[in-house]
């Protein structure tokens, strides 16, 4: 039954991430030149309705479908890790076209070079373990 | 049928994002793609190398079913609900066929990096593992993706996923009008 549920939020997200286009080289490519409100009005109404949702959760302390606490715990503090981390991440989606999740729907969609840029995030989380007590934090 | 071909518009797509997250976080985990990556790594053995990769990855089990989820999700809307197409602002393309790039408006991805007539070309193969290996390393380093911060951490108002989130926006920036003229011209 939960084996069901998460496949199926993965294909609701997969289909989501595909027809929106997010999964798209080019719609990636348009954001970063600023050439249309797609990729901005995809994020921004998310952040909103996610910010909002989740406000309303803390007001009334709603729990999840276990009655447990919801995962909201908040982040390490630093700025390092962030900043260096965040900026290596945004030149790898531009010059790859493609974040994680979509990375996923686009191997499924049978994009077989996608594999190439999957070994390769496989290959940087693995360095990044090795690395990790080296690196400022 | 173009109805069923047809992108989804932005407020269409947004809002749905934020309920695959609220369905998530009532299910009591967090949206958050990149630690497949790291849950692979743990699931062939990686712990044998590094700490960072011992750990219960079957814990993670449901993320990596949510990872099958998506691929299937790619197959289902690229066989039966798209054209495969994506259209963009004409000044873009233009810009694109400066660098070679005229598969625009005719493709989802560019066939000149995704074919595989161009895994031939040692340099798109370069592209795409070091494309690859900057989002592995930058979203593990971070922390997070566009999921786990621009989604998720920025929705919890968290100071440190706004400072990785200007950070992915800085280096999208820098590759597009800075890397991108070297690379492609």
């Amino acid at each position: 039954m939960k084996t069901i549920f998460y496949l199926v939020v993965g294909t609701f997200f997969g289909i989501l991430m595909y027809k929106s286009e997010a999964a798209s080289w080019f719609r990636i490519y348009e954001m970063f030149e600023f050439g249309s409100f797609h990729m901005y009005g995809i994020i921004g109404s998310a952040l909103i309705l996610g910010i909002l949702g989740v406000q309303l959760i803390k007001r009334f302390n709603v729990k999840t479908l276990k009655g447990q606490d919801m995962h909201l715990k908040p982040k390490n503090k630093s700025f390092y890790r962030y900043a260096i981390g965040g900026t290596l991440f945004g030149l790898g989606w531009a010059l790859a076209g493609a974040c994680p999740g979509p990375m996923y729907v686009l191997a499924g969609a049978g994009y077989i070079s996608i594999l190439v840029v999957i070994f390769g995030a496989l290959l940087g989380t693995f360095i990044y373990g090795l690395l990790r007590d080296k690196l400022p934090h | 049928m173009n109805w069923i071909y047809d992108p989804w518009p932005w407020y269409v797509s947004g809002p749905l994002i934020a309920l695959t997250m609220f369905i998530l976080l009532f299910a009591g985990r967090q949206f958050g793609m990149s630690s497949n990556l790291r849950n692979l790594c743990a699931a062939t053995g990686g712990g044998k190398a590094a700490d960072f990769f011992k750990f219960d990855w079957k814990k993670e089990r449901w993320n990596l079913l949510v990872m099958v989820g998506a691929a299937l999700g790619g197959f289902i809307a690229s066989q039966y609900l798209s054209d495969n197409t994506v259209e963009i602002n004409p000044d873009v393309t233009q810009k694109l066929e400066t660098y070679g790039i005229y598969s625009t408006n005719e493709a989802y991805l560019p066939n000149e990096i995704f074919s595989l007539e161009a895994l031939s070309n040692p340099a798109n193969i370069l592209i795409l593992i070091v494309g690859g290996f900057l989002v592995g390393f930058g979203a593990r380093y971070a922390g997070g993706c566009t999921s786990g911060h621009a989604i998720s951490g920025l929705s919890n108002l968290q100071l440190p996923s706004l400072i990785a989130v200007i950070g992915f926006f800085a280096g999208g920036l820098v590759m597009i009008h800075f890397i991108f003229p070297l690379i492609f011209s």
